[in-house]
């Protein structure tokens, strides 16, 4: 027998780490199954144009946006779509800074109505500009985004499906320069891929709050947005799942997100995306594993589960070690004090550690580059590692675990996630 | 209407699988390899204690003058660092792991007993240090006492410091315990013929090897003069 087995057998958290390395490569070349399969028709989707301009109304739900709004606003109104068929309703949502005052600059522009409503979350401004539209495709940009001039005919193409019934943008961090948003930058860049991946088999999870478009049967349909834990984009998105509507990903529809700029507001964002994947999952849990929801049952649901588990057990897993490593390296110098036998640097083979676990891990962080470099090949034609790898190699695994962890932990305790301010 | 394509599924299962399995063999092959190494060190050591034995029947009287260390195997300290790293990394338990232990307890008694043959010829001291210990957790302080001779075996190369795993079945082993009359007390050490017990700091060992001070002084000298070696080269070169 091989001693590697026994090592295995011998310990439960050696089992449990084995069995998560398994399932995250799993889920690794599935998704890299997909790419193969769907090459080809990316490839025919970056080059397709839009070439009917159906009525769309984006409305901008706002809450203390008084820096960003207008930027936001600007944004649509450079798109590259005929003017007559783009309307923007500006929502403010009780807004306690100048944020009307600001959006007034508009109130003459023939292409933007604006309101002014009492605070009531975030689903309630995005459903009041629902209801005073009457164009086919609606959708909705967070007052913290922009969009590239061609970012909406990069969407419309898609609806030429009669059965697509919302389609995803490509999002990415704006102006990253500190480190927080130089480690969003990558992980946005990763997630790009990822989203498109999971467009290719129907199973995209959300339809996020920055420039998702919906045809308006949709909410004709099935009803306004819902509080659902303060991530009203998964939950419609769920919804939309159940009801066998088909969400997909433009790749190249660029939309540009301030996101959170310090730890503490990106651990606040996150903590409530993770509470509000989790609540929303259990909400429609019938979803797990049903053949009739497809890979999103099967695939995704499973999928961000369990790699909330695994990011979590992974840093359990390397702090332990680090201590157990630490605990030794204190034994020695109590021992023999500083004196040790310094033998330069040749690293003899014999000490490498060539334990199972540590190739796997090799292969897992390879695949990863590669997604982020399929990522920024597909939405810009150029395969480059983004801005800020040194910063997310090294630090995302550590700081990401926190969010999961406290997450899991709100989830277990029932405590609501709540907004955070982005700038 | 939401599609499976349950292929798929099972094709990325099985090239998973096919990953998982070749992590397995690689790390299986360098375990391998491991002791591969260590089996050809030891075969080096057997052999260049057979040829020492060889030599000194051949000669009976060898002349003592440039014989000092260098007739001794000089390997041990490497095999027993790799080991040490091996006894760490592998279940206590392992099969291959018992043997080269077994193995490299031969060769330490070997070399002892032609180490005590060469020093009574030729009237040299050598410091012999045996040193008992337990890898099966009934032993708390002998991970620290080997760090301390792992660091005295480094810096002093003379010693010669052999250790057992008191657990190892090996009659060569026990017999070499009944003569000292060793008891069970783990960290044991003999030193000089004495046996001692507990937990032994680099300052207790000092203590009881005089020579370790007499090595000291030996080792400062032979680096000053590298030193002013090195800086004369220097003005040299100037």
């Amino acid at each position: 027998m091989f001693p590697i087995m026994l090592e295995v057998l011998q310990t439960l958290p050696g089992l449990l780490m084995y069995g998560m390395i398994f399932l995250s490569l799993f889920f690794q070349v599935f998704l890299l199954i997909t790419f193969l399969e769907n090459k080809d028709k990316i490839n025919k989707e970056t080059s397709e144009e839009a070439t009917s301009f159906p009525r769309v109304s984006i409305t901008v739900p706002c809450y203390n946006e008084e820096r960003s709004v207008v930027k936001t606003v600007n944004s649509l109104l450079a798109l590259d779509y005929p003017k007559n068929k783009l309307k923007v309703i500006v929502v403010d949502d009780g807004s306690t800074d100048a944020t009307w005052e600001v959006v007034q600059r508009f109130k003459d522009h023939p292409q933007v109505d604006i309101y002014h409503k009492e605070n009531g979350g975030k689903h309630t401004a995005v459903n009041y500009g629902l209801e005073r539209t009457d164009a086919t495709f609606v959708g909705c940009l967070d007052a913290d985004s922009f969009v590239a001039k061609d970012a909406l005919k990069s969407i419309m193409k898609y609806f030429r499906d009669p059965e697509v019934m919302a389609v995803t943008p490509a999002i990415k961090i704006y102006n990253p320069k500190s480190i927080i948003s130089k480690i969003q930058n990558v992980e946005y860049i990763l997630s790009i891929f990822i989203r498109k991946m999971l467009g290719m088999m129907d199973a995209i999870q959300v339809t996020p709050g920055p420039f998702s478009i919906f045809r308006k049967k949709v909410f004709d349909t099935l009803g306004p947005y819902k509080q659902a834990y303060n991530t009203e984009d998964m939950e419609i998105a769920m919804r939309m799942h159940k009801h066998h509507m088909k969400i997909v990903n433009s790749h190249t529809a660029s939309v540009y997100t301030l996101g959170p700029k310090t730890l503490r507001n990106l651990l606040k964002q996150r903590v409530r995306w993770i509470y509000g994947f989790l609540k929303n999952a259990s909400d429609y849990r019938e979803i797990f594993f049903r053949r009739k929801y497809g890979n999103l049952g099967l695939f995704t649901f499973p999928a961000a589960v369990i790699s909330i588990f695994t990011g979590i057990y992974f840093l359990c897993y390397t702090i332990y070690s680090l201590i157990h490593l630490l605990l030794k390296k204190i034994v020695v110098i109590q021992t023999v004090g500083f004196n040790f036998t310094f033998n330069g640097f040749s690293v003899n083979w014999f000490f490498l550690d060539t334990q199972t676990t540590v190739f796997l891990v090799i292969v897992l962080f390879f695949v990863t580059l590669t997604f982020i470099l399929l990522g920024s090949y597909i939405t810009d034609q150029k395969a480059r590692f983004p801005r800020g790898m040194l910063y997310y190699l090294p630090l995302y695994g550590f700081i990401a675990p926190i969010w999961l962890a406290k997450a899991v932990y709100n989830v277990a305790l029932s405590r609501k996630a709540k907004w955070e301010k982005v700038n | 209407m939401h599609k499976v394509d349950l292929k798929k599924y099972l094709v990325a299962f099985i090239i998973t699988g096919a990953i998982f399995t070749t992590a397995i063999l690689l790390s299986n092959y360098f375990n391998n390899k491991r002791v591969a190494d260590i089996r050809s060190i030891q075969d080096k050591i057997s052999i260049d204690i057979l040829s020492s034995e060889t030599q000194f029947d051949l000669l009976k009287e060898i002349p003592c003058t440039n014989l000092d260390n260098s007739i001794l195997s000089q390997e041990l300290n490497s095999l027993a660092e790799k080991l040490t790293y091996m006894e760490k990394e592998r279940p206590q338990n392992d099969s291959e792991l018992l043997f080269l232990k077994r193995y490299y307890s031969l060769l330490e008694i070997k070399d002892y007993l032609l180490t005590k043959k060469i020093s009574e010829q030729c009237g040299l001291k050598p410091v012999v240090i045996f040193y008992f210990y337990s890898n099966s957790g009934d032993c708390p302080l002998c991970e620290k006492e080997g760090y301390v001779l792992t660091y005295l075996r480094a810096e002093y190369p003379q010693l010669r410091i052999y250790s057992f795993d008191s657990q190892i079945d090996l009659s060569a082993v026990k017999t070499l315990a009944s003569i000292y009359s060793l008891k069970s007390d783990l960290p044991a050490l003999i030193i000089g013929g004495k046996a001692t017990y507990g937990f032994k700091s680099i300052e207790d060992m000092e203590k009881l090897i005089p020579e370790i001070a007499k090595f000291k002084k030996e080792k400062a000298l032979l680096e000053s003069a590298t030193s002013t070696k090195s800086t004369t080269t220097k003005k040299n070169v100037n």
